[in-house]
């Protein structure tokens, strides 16, 4: 999986929490409780969402992992399965 | 014949407008089901029934807004006589006649868009059928306004009704308000009348929660990515166990009492998209385990956010509990939404020096207030229900 079908991945995971979410204003390296209106329980729903999408268990010992956009991607792409 | 009138859905409900009915004439319901789709300042709710039978009547159409109270169907109840046998019976029982001389006028209200007075001062009595009357009754409108269009000039209940809906329509805000605009209105107006009516006392705790906080982080371990808890869950069910030990602050102020109630409903002040919030119900919060809790309150905010909340859901609140803590405000002194009687309130857990038995040590710890109507309860009682709310949180493997 490229990067830019993860980073499609992550997106819709995130409009389904945030749907007013616009992603090409989100800035990739900004925290994302920075810059979006979300809460924990918005967090925990957006975890849901990108373990329904990719496949992968995220422990909540993670969670400071996926503060950004960037590090999202860059934690699903370590995630997946190798080819 | 049980009738199904606009439901009251908050303190700052004055009416509401239909969207849709879901059900039809003829069709059966049960108590609990969804039979309507109304749209208020606040939301678009979907309207529980509250009786079991058959749908008689249909009496408001999708579009018209109404005020609280007003009749929107009437069901026949399971064993009860259809709507022409009821209204006989109710005719025989009917009060007699208005007498010639001429009740005295209730107070005047908002004046109604109606016709002149109906009836001239001394006429002989007010032709006027029973269920009319309860109607205008109930919803304060003096009958003498109204100009019956039945057979002889009778008053009959969609006359009311109308009178009614001119009555709302005059009071209404103005069309081209938006949602937001219209919420925060009334947001504003139940705030503002808690403010007149309710005497406020307010009371904050500090409450360690490096205990629950700990425990919580096992607990996660065990449980799927999709029942996992988050912390505001654990400090809603420590509200609800010890509301079981101070029922006064579980409850309503109504007609100049206090009504406490048996039934905890905890209601979650929820922010919506887009400005304003909402405080639905997780209905028996004191017997739902955390997973449940957890899984009715994930429910709740979607559907608080989509939209789709259930009219019991905003009536049935007996406490309301909002948390700041994620926007990073410390400690909330909240204004209690009436007719409740207490407010909880939770700010931020931060880490901060914690003294104890001689030592200083760094704790995890959130600032617990809460709003207490004075009439109902005092200090010293809200001051031990927090120090309920905190030994309960020393103890989260049994919440």
């Amino acid at each position: 999986m490229t990067r830019d079908e993860i980073r499609d991945g992550v997106f819709r995971a995130l409009t389904q929490v945030a749907p007013e979410v616009d992603p090409a204003r989100i800035k990739p390296n900004l925290r994302l409780r920075d810059q979006l209106d979300i809460d924990s329980m918005d967090l925990l729903n957006f975890v849901i969402g990108v373990h329904k999408e990719f496949k992968i268990e995220i422990p909540e010992s993670d969670y400071p992992r996926l503060a950004t956009l960037e590090g999202i991607i860059d934690y699903i792409a370590r995630a997946q399965p190798p080819k | 014949m049980a009738e199904f009138v606009m439901p009251q859905l908050g303190a700052d409900m004055s009416a509401g407008k239909l969207i849709q009915w879901r059900k039809r004439v003829g069709d059966r319901v049960q108590r609990g089901d969804i039979i309507a789709d109304v749209e208020t300042d606040k939301a678009d709710i979907e309207v529980e029934v509250f009786s079991t039978g058959t749908i008689e009547k249909i009496l408001i159409q999708p579009g018209e807004k109404v005020p609280v109270g007003t009749l929107m169907a009437l069901i026949r109840e399971e064993g009860k006589p259809a709507m022409a046998e009821a209204l006989a019976i109710a005719k025989e029982m009917a009060a007699p006649p208005v007498p010639a001389v001429a009740p005295p006028a209730p107070p005047p209200r908002a004046a109604p868009t109606v016709a002149p007075t109906a009836v001239a001062a001394g006429a002989p009595r007010l032709h006027i059928s029973p269920v009319a009357r309860k109607l205008a009754a109930d919803l304060g409108i003096d009958p003498a306004t109204i100009t019956g269009t039945g057979p002889g000039g009778r008053i009959t209940f969609e006359d009311v009704q109308q009178a009614a809906q001119a009555q709302a329509a005059k009071a209404a805000p103005p069309p081209e308000m938006d949602r937001a605009a219209r919420m925060r209105q009334a947001i504003g107006a139940a705030m503002a009348r808690s403010k007149r009516e309710i005497p406020h006392y307010y009371l904050s705790t500090t409450i360690n929660m490096s205990r629950a906080l700990a425990w919580l982080t096992q607990e996660n371990l065990k449980r799927s990515v999709e029942d996992r808890l988050v912390y505001g869950v654990i400090l809603v069910k420590a509200v609800a166990l010890a509301l079981r030990e101070f029922p006064e602050l579980n409850g309503f102020w109504v007609a100049g009492r206090p009504n406490p109630k048996p039934d905890i409903h905890v209601g979650v002040a929820i922010s919506l998209r887009g400005g304003g919030l909402v405080a639905p119900a997780i209905h028996d919060t004191d017997r739902l385990s955390l997973g449940d809790l957890m899984k009715n309150f994930r429910d709740l905010i979607q559907r608080a956010r989509a939209g789709s909340l259930r009219s019991s859901e905003l009536s049935d609140p007996t406490i309301t509990v909002t948390s700041l803590g994620e926007q990073g405000v410390e400690a909330v002194f909240g204004v209690i939404y009436p007719p409740q009687v207490a407010l909880v309130g939770f700010g931020k857990i931060v880490e901060r020096p914690w003294a104890s038995e001689g030592q200083i040590t760094v704790r995890s710890s959130l600032t617990a207030t809460l709003s207490g109507d004075h009439r109902v309860s005092d200090g010293h009682r809200g001051g031990l229900f927090l120090a309920a709310v905190d030994r309960l949180l020393q103890e989260p493997s049994q919440l």
